[in-house]
């Protein structure tokens, strides 16, 4: 193999299943024969605060976490997020986001700004990929979805055949949910903006 | 087997390939997972116990009985169980007893940063330190072959980024040592001539660890090809380290920091120009250095606060910052709030709009802190919350026994909460308890404890009784309150303030994110009523927000609790089924 360590982020609010999305991406990665390492974060952040994964790999990964200037690509759940991780961006990064907005406690309180037009902002910046996952989540029948949304999207920019993605949800998820979750998945993989 | 897996996991599976049988523990971000993972073998019994105290006494006892024993922790958690680990290193012990703990750089999730490391040094047991999921599962089975070996106690541990990453691991086969008799042995009694031979024995101890420190592949170089630096460092650092330098420079990777070798250090040190020794908080490898006379850069160049990371230790060594870019407008913040739902915010919004003063403990509710309830005035540890207000109300009288209150969840009451409710009644001020009561363990994720009726399997247990408890330490005012009604909270709140002698208010209604918790519709807003005065944004939901001037509800997030309706004056939020009374 012998590739560079690859760098990817998964970022959103806690609560939003951004642990599914980190299991899966690491169970496929781990059957590709990389190795890997996944960074999580539990405890407090969880209660609806700003959550961070890292997920790294390659023939040998060392750090379990990434630095500023250093992801390849960021997945992001919710579009502030995408913005506040940006500066974690490669140059020539790309950065795939859900267009949901959920607004932080300072900015429902009316301390702090939503800042406006954030996907114009961001792709000043950035290569980005928005979508409403929450929208084809709840086409695929579960709004709780949206991670796997999400996954689809991101399996476009590997070169990994879409078999070996599925497989994978079917060793993550439940198997009452696979169906569900393998449509999210397509919505996600196939969906095409307006 | 090739698993990737969470260092926490990756400790459980040392358990079980140790042939542990007991683990005992008390939840702790980061420690939490390892226990819950644990139980997921059938052969090793794990219970979670009211603390940290009782769950190392309890494994020491387990292991007393000859069978392979284990206790789970976060690094506050040590300081809990303090107390037996340093009588327990004198008695010693024959059959394995390790004890995880977990220590948070960077404070994720935990009110200090403490290290560790100290502990092991001060009680004289050893301590390992892995630095991925496999030596999480390696070093734990290793912890309990060296307790036997050496009869003490070892402590692994764990830092966050450890315990919450997850690397590869190459599982083996479980093997259960035979169960060992139990042989009465008075040299147990740690009287005072007893520990007297105890603490000769625990120093020759230390001296042959040292020996062993010498030789063990635990502690081992990694060679590089610029003898101009070399490094020194255990645990998460060594990954950082090896990240930035990969096979560059000689280092000296640390896995086991007590007692550390003294010969393997000089060699190592010899070997290189400049020596750096690169670990979180606190310098226990620098000062090992300088005792021995080996001149070193550590804390000289890397700060004793936070967590690091690879760009962290490049840029104190000098190195080049990686380029990056941001969006010109200012991010707000997203700190983590109390849920939608949530039983704890109708009672701090009461707290609130009393003017108490709030002594806070440990668990979500300490969110209560936060914008716009701001309903905590301090807190400091768990239990805190009962006897810091019992010695400020003895210093302040009784202006303030009627203003003040100490909120704890059920949990934390019977972690340590108990001592200091026995403190106020015994020693007689007119104190008023809350506690929170939301039938589960919440911050750490949803842990059984002794007042929910379930053990750690979930399977029904003896439940203790909070209000029969309360009352049998001599309270003689204890009630009741459904935090949801907001009427029936602020009188129960200004009569318990009001009295002349301790009371307990126990706040009860399940955690809104319990699985057997059944919701409500959510709350709609009647926008011709609404007159977007956000009263209903006093509360500090996530599920309100106020747009173009009208209240919105997200109904996503909404459990229909009910508590923003009650704080509209002109009826415009209002339940979908009509029950508007």
């Amino acid at each position: 193999m012998n590739q560079p360590v690859r760098n990817i982020m998964i970022v959103g609010v806690g609560g939003q299943g951004s642990l599914l999305a980190s299991k899966l991406l690491g169970h496929l990665l781990l059957n590709k024969g990389f190795d890997v390492k996944v960074s999580e974060v539990h405890g407090m952040s969880q209660r609806g605060g700003s959550v961070v994964t890292y997920v790294r790999f390659g023939e040998k990964v060392y750090s379990p976490i990434i630095d500023q200037g250093e992801a390849d690509l960021i997945v992001s759940f919710e579009l502030l997020e995408a913005a506040r991780w940006l500066p974690y961006l490669k140059e020539g990064g790309q950065i795939v986001t859900n267009t949901q907005m959920i607004d932080p406690m300072p900015v429902i309180t009316g301390a702090a700004q939503y800042p406006e037009h954030l996907e114009e902002k961001i792709a000043e910046k950035a290569r980005l990929d928005a979508l409403d996952c929450l929208e084809l989540a709840r086409q695929a029948g579960s709004a709780k979805a949206v991670n796997i949304v999400l996954m689809g999207r991101l399996s476009r920019y590997f070169d990994f055949p879409e078999e070996d993605w599925l497989e994978s949800i079917e060793a993550c998820v439940p198997a009452r949910f696979v169906d569900l979750n393998k449509t999210a998945f397509s919505l996600g993989r196939n969906h095409t903006p307006a | 087997m090739k698993q990737l897996m969470l260092g926490n996991k990756a400790v459980a599976r040392g358990f079980y390939e140790a042939g542990c049988c007991i683990v005992s523990s008390y939840p702790g971000t980061p420690s939490t997972e390892i226990t819950e993972e644990a139980v997921k073998y059938d052969e090793i019994y794990c219970e979670w116990a009211p603390n940290e105290k009782v769950a190392l006494e309890a494994a020491h006892g387990a292991s007393l009985g000859g069978r392979r024993a284990a206790c789970c922790m976060k690094h506050v958690g040590l300081n809990v169980a303090a107390d037996p680990l340093f009588s327990i290193s004198y008695i010693g012990t024959d059959t394995g007893l390790v004890l995880l703990v977990a220590d948070d750089p960077g404070m994720h999730s935990s009110q200090n940063e403490q290290d560790s490391r100290h502990y092991a040094i001060a009680a004289k047991v050893p301590m390992l330190e892995p630095a991925d999921s496999q030596e999480a599962c390696d070093f734990t089975k290793q912890a309990f072959a060296l307790s036997e070996q050496f009869h003490t106690p070892v402590i692994v541990r764990m830092v966050m980024r450890i315990c919450h990453s997850q690397s590869v691991v190459d599982t083996c086969e479980r093997v259960v040592p035979p169960q060992r008799e139990y042989v009465k042995d008075q040299s147990r009694v740690m009287l005072p001539a007893q520990a007297r031979k105890a603490h000769i024995r625990v120093e020759q101890r230390t001296k042959d660890l040292i020996d062993f420190a010498e030789t063990s592949p635990l502690n081992r170089v990694d060679e590089g090809r610029d003898h101009s630096m070399g490094f020194i460092t255990s645990s998460t650092c060594y990954q950082y380290v090896k990240e930035l330098f990969g096979d560059t420079y000689p280092v000296l990777k640390i896995g086991m920091c007590n007692p550390l070798p003294v010969k393997k250090f000089q060699d190592f040190a010899a070997s290189v120009h400049r020596v750096i020794v690169v670990e979180e908080l606190d310098p226990i490898l620098e000062n090992h250095c300088r005792m021995l006379g080996i001149p070193v850069e550590g804390k000289s160049l890397f700060p004793m606060v936070g967590e690091f990371s690879q760009s962290l230790i490049a840029s104190c060594l000098g190195m080049d910052a990686k380029t990056t870019q941001a969006i010109a407008d200012p991010i707000p913040p997203r700190p983590p709030v109390m849920c939608a739902g949530c039983p704890h915010r109708g009672l701090f919004y009461t707290l609130k709009k009393n003017n108490c003063m709030v002594y806070g403990d440990i668990g979500c509710y300490t969110l209560g802190s936060f914008a716009p309830l701001n309903a905590m005035d301090l807190n400091v540890c768990m239990g805190a919350s009962l006897s810091g207000m019992h010695g400020f109300n003895k210093a302040r009288g009784p202006e303030y026994e009627h203003k003040t209150v100490g909120v704890i969840g059920d949990s934390t009451f019977v972690h340590s909460g108990m001592t200091g409710l026995a403190d106020i009644v015994y020693n007689n001020s007119a104190s008023t308890v809350i506690i929170l009561d939301n039938s589960i363990t919440g911050m750490t994720g949803h842990q059984q404890n002794p007042t929910t009726g379930y053990n750690i399997k979930g399977d029904p247990a003896a439940k203790i009784d909070l209000e029969a408890l309360c009352r049998a330490m001599g309270v003689r005012r204890v009630r009741v309150v459904d935090p949801y009604d907001l009427k029936a909270t602020d009188e129960a709140v200004k009569e318990e303030l009001a009295a002349d002698e301790p009371s307990v208010i126990i706040s009860r209604r399940p955690c809104a994110l319990l699985k057997n918790v059944r919701h409500q519709s959510p709350v709609q807003v009647d926008t011709d009523k609404c007159v977007g005065c956000k009263a209903c944004m006093q509360i500090g939901c996530p599920a309100i927000a106020v747009r173009d001037k009208k209240a919105r509800v997200d109904t996503t997030l909404c459990v229909g609790c009910d508590v923003c309706r009650q704080m509209c004056r002109f009826g415009a939020l209002v339940r979908p089924d009509g029950r508007n009374a």
